[in-house]
C-alpha cells in the first residue's frame, strides 16, 4: 500500500503541475490581455492575438504530450506501466 | 477485411483513401474545366463521400457487444485522435466559426482557448482513469463508482440532456448542406442527412462510428485547409498564412481606423435581412473584459471535460497509457483547424475591404458591387448585403452585411478559386456535422440501451437482444433529433453552447470528485447531479427571460453557476451522509493504476 500512495502522491504533483501551467495559459494571461496586446509577438501578431488564435492552443498540446511521457515514468518506477506498445 | 491484421494495416488503408479522394478532387477540377455544371460537382462530393461513409459503415459491421459499444478497445493513439477531432469538430466549428471570429473578434476567441484548453483536463482529470475502470459508457463509471441505479439514471438524465440539445444543431446543419448541394427542400434533406447518420453507426456502433470519424476527419481537414493556403496565395498574402499575416493583420487594423467604425441608426439596421452582420468590432484589438473572456474560456473547458460523447473516445484505447497520449493527439488534430480559422477570417475581411485589392468592395460604388457576380450569387443566398445608407452613393465600412456563414463558404470564390473549391467545402462541411452527430447519437442510445435497460430493466438479456434494443434506440433518437430539427428553433451555435453548459452543471464534479475524492459517495453525487442541472437550467429560464444575472455571468456561461452549485452540494451532502463502502474505496484506489485488469471486470 505504501507503493501506492507514493506513487499517488507524486501522480498528484504533476497534476498540480500540469494544472498550473494550464491555468496560467488558459486563463491567467488573459487578465492583462490588453496590456500585453501591445506587445508585437511571434510572427510580428499582436501578442495577445497571438495567443488566442495560435500560442495558447499549441502550448495545449505539447503540455499534454509532456504529461503523458510524465506520467508515464511516474508508472514505471512503480512498475505500474502497461505492457505492450500502444 | 476489418479483422485481425486491419488495426496494422490502418496507415496505409487510410493512405491509400486519402490519395484516392484527393485524386477525386483531381478529377472533379478536371470536370469542371471540361464543362461540368456547378450542382453537378456539388452532388458528386456529397453522394461520394457519404456512398464512401456508408460502405465503412456496412464493412464494420459487428454482433459483439465490446464492438459495439467500444471498438473492441483496440483504436490506436493516432487514429482516435483524428476520430475525436472528427467528433469533436461540428458543424458549427467548421462553418460558423472563421465567421464568429470575422465579426466578434477577441470576445469570441475565448472558444478557441476553451475548445483546446479542455482537453488538459481530459488528460489530467479523467481519461485515464475512466478508462481503466473498463466502463463501455460515463453514466456506466457513475453508476459503478457511486453505485445504485438512481445516480446511473441521473447520469443518463444530465447526458441525454446535453447531447440532444447538441445533436439537433448537427442534424439541422447536415440538412442544410444537403438541402444545398442536391437542391431538395430542407424538411427533406434533414431526413437525409440522418439516413446518412444511421448508416455509419447502427450495424457497427461504437466501431463503425470511429472507422467513418477518421474517414471525416481527412474529408474535413483537406476541405478546410486547402481554400485558407490557395486564397492567401491568390491575394499575395504569404505562401503559409499561419506564419504571415501579421502585415494583413496591421493592414486591417489601419483600414479600420480609416474608415471609422460608424454606428447605424435602428430604422437603418431594420432594412438589414435577417441573420447578416456588419463589421462593428476590431480585428486584432481586446474587445472583451478580462473576466468575460475567462468565464467564457472556463465554462467551455469544463464542458469539454463533462461531454460524455468526447470522454466515450477514450474508453476505446488499447490500454491507459494510450488513452493519455491519444488526448495529446486529438488536440494537435483540433489545432490544425482552430489555428486555421483566424487566419481565414483574416484573409476574407482584408479581401472584402481593402480599396487596394481588386476584390475589395468598400469604396466602390453601389451600383458597381451590386453587378459583381459573387455578391449578386451570395446576396441571392441571403449572406450578403450592401445598402447605401448615408446616400453617398458608395459602400462605406458600415454599409456592407455578411452571414457569418459566408465567412468559409464564399471566401473561396471572392478569391477567385475554382468551384471545384466550394463543392470540397460542402464535403467537409457535411463531414463534420455528420461525425459529430453520429457521436452524440450513439452517446445517448448506448447510455438508455446499456445502463436504462441493460443494468435496470433486464440485466439477464442476451447480447444479441442488448444490441436490436441499441439500434432501435438509435434509431429513434436520430428521428426525434432530425424532427425537433426540421422545425428551425435554435440557431447552430446558440444551441452548442447550451450543451457545455448542461454537461458541466450535472457532469463535471460527479465525475471529477469519483476519481479524485474517495469519500464522494452516492448521496452527493446525486445532489450534485441534480441540484447542479436543475440551478444550471433555471439561471439559463431567468437571463433568457429578462433577468439581469450576476457576477457577469450571461446565457452562454450558466455552467459556472450551476456547476458551483453541483460542487457544493455534493461536498455538502457527501460529508453529511456516511463515507463510501471499503468496496467503493478500493475501486478507486484500483483505478489509480494504470496496469492490471480493468476495475469493472468482466466487459473487457
Amino acid at each position: 500500500m505504501a507503493k501506492n500512495a507514493q506513487h499517488w502522491e507524486k501522480t498528484r504533483g504533476l497534476l498540480f503541475v500540469t494544472l498550473a501551467i494550464w491555468a496560467v495559459f488558459s486563463m491567467g494571461i488573459f487578465l492583462f490581455g490588453a496590456e500585453m496586446n501591445e506587445v508585437t509577438g511571434p510572427f510580428g501578431y499582436p501578442l495577445t492575438y497571438w495567443f488566442t488564435c495560435q500560442g495558447s492552443l499549441a502550448i495545449f498540446v505539447i503540455l499534454i504530450f509532456w504529461f503523458a511521457g510524465r506520467q508515464e515514468k511516474i508508472d514505471e518506477e512503480f512498475g505500474f506501466s502497461e505492457k505492450g506498445d500502444d | 477485411m476489418i479483422k485481425g491484421n486491419f488495426i496494422d494495416n490502418l496507415p496505409k488503408v487510410y493512405g491509400i483513401y486519402t490519395g484516392g479522394f484527393i485524386g477525386f478532387i483531381v478529377l472533379m477540377a478536371i470536370g469542371e474545366s471540361m464543362g461540368m455544371t456547378a450542382k453537378a460537382i456539388g452532388i458528386c462530393f456529397v453522394g461520394f463521400t457519404i456512398f464512401i461513409y456508408a460502405l465503412i459503415g456496412w464493412l464494420s459491421r459487428t454482433a459483439q457487444a465490446s464492438n459495439y459499444y467500444v471498438a473492441g478497445r483496440t483504436v490506436p493513439t493516432v487514429f482516435n485522435g483524428m476520430a475525436t477531432a472528427a467528433d469533436w469538430m461540428s458543424g458549427a466549428s467548421f462553418v460558423a466559426m472563421a465567421g464568429g471570429i470575422y465579426f466578434k473578434g477577441y470576445g469570441y476567441m475565448a472558444l478557441l482557448v476553451g475548445w483546446t484548453g479542455g482537453y488538459v483536463l481530459v488528460a489530467t482529470l479523467l481519461a485515464p482513469y475512466l478508462r481503466k475502470f473498463g466502463c463501455y459508457t460515463v453514466p456506466d463509471f457513475v453508476g459503478t463508482r457511486y453505485g445504485g441505479n438512481t445516480a446511473r439514471l441521473m447520469a443518463v438524465i444530465v447526458l441525454t440532456v446535453a447531447s440532444f440539445t447538441y445533436v439537433t444543431a448537427q442534424i439541422n446543419a447536415t440538412g442544410t448542406i444537403a438541402a444545398v448541394a442536391l437542391d431538395i427542400p430542407f424538411q427533406y434533406a434533414v431526413y437525409v442527412g440522418l439516413v446518412s447518420i444511421l448508416l455509419c453507426s447502427m450495424l457497427g456502433g461504437m466501431r463503425g462510428v470511429t472507422w467513418t470519424q477518421v474517414a471525416q476527419y481527412i474529408v474535413l481537414i483537406i476541405a478546410y485547409l486547402l481554400p485558407v493556403f490557395w486564397i492567401s496565395n491568390n491575394i499575395g498574402a504569404g505562401f503559409f498564412p499561419h506564419f504571415m499575416l501579421a502585415d494583413e493583420v496591421a493592414r486591417i487594423g489601419e483600414l479600420e481606423q480609416q474608415f471609422g467604425f460608424v454606428k447605424n441608426s435602428a430604422a437603418d439596421l431594420a432594412t438589414v435581412p435577417k441573420g447578416l452582420a456588419g463589421i462593428t468590432k476590431a480585428h486584432s484589438e481586446v474587445n472583451a473584459t478580462p473576466w468575460a473572456f475567462i468565464s467564457l474560456a472556463l465554462a467551455m473547458m469544463m464542458g469539454t471535460a463533462s461531454l460524455p460523447h468526447v470522454m466515450m473516445r477514450f474508453f476505446t484505447t488499447p490500454s491507459v497509457k494510450a488513452a493519455r497520449k491519444s488526448v495529446g493527439w486529438s488536440v494537435f488534430f483540433i489545432f490544425l483547424l482552430y489555428s486555421s480559422a483566424p487566419m481565414l477570417a483574416t484573409l476574407s475581411k482584408l479581401a472584402l475591404i481593402d480599396p487596394n485589392l481588386p476584390t475589395g468592395i468598400i469604396g466602390k460604388s453601389i451600383a458597381e458591387v451590386q453587378a459583381i457576380d459573387w455578391y449578386q450569387n451570395w446576396n441571392q443566398a441571403n449572406l450578403m448585403f450592401v445598402s447605401d445608407f448615408n446616400g453617398n452613393g458608395t459602400v462605406e465600412l458600415n454599409e456592407f452585411f455578411m452571414g457569418g456563414k459566408a465567412v468559409v463558404l464564399a471566401t473561396p470564390e471572392i478569391a477567385g478559386l475554382p468551384y471545384v473549391i466550394s463543392g470540397l467545402v460542402a464535403a467537409g462541411g457535411l463531414a463534420a456535422a455528420m461525425s459529430t452527430a453520429d457521436g452524440l447519437i450513439l452517446a445517448i442510445a448506448n447510455a438508455i440501451s446499456h445502463d436504462v435497460y441493460y443494468k435496470m430493466v433486464d440485466p439477464k438479456a442476451e447480447t444479441a437482444k442488448r444490441l436490436v434494443v441499441a439500434r432501435v434506440l438509435l434509431v429513434v433518437i436520430g428521428f426525434a433529433g432530425a424532427t425537433i430539427a426540421a422545425m428551425e428553433i435554435q440557431g447552430i451555435l446558440g444551441s452548442v453552447i447550451w450543451a457545455f453548459d448542461f454537461a458541466m452543471s450535472g457532469l463535471f464534479w460527479p465525475l471529477v470528485l469519483g476519481v479524485w475524492w474517495k469519500r464522494a459517495n452516492k448521496e452527493g453525487a446525486i445532489a450534485g447531479m441534480v441540484l447542479g442541472l436543475v440551478s444550471g437550467f433555471a439561471y439559463l429560464v431567468w437571463v433568457r427571460s429578462g433577468g439581469s444575472g450576476f457576477l457577469g455571468i450571461t446565457q452562454l456561461t450558466f455552467g459556472i453557476f450551476g456547476s458551483t452549485v453541483s460542487l457544493v452540494a455534493m461536498v455538502v451532502v457527501s460529508l453529511m451522509t456516511s463515507a463510501p463502502s471499503a468496496a467503493t474505496q478500493k475501486m478507486v484506489d484500483d483505478s489509480r493504476v494504470p496496469a492490471g485488469a480493468s476495475v469493472i471486470g468482466g466487459q473487457k
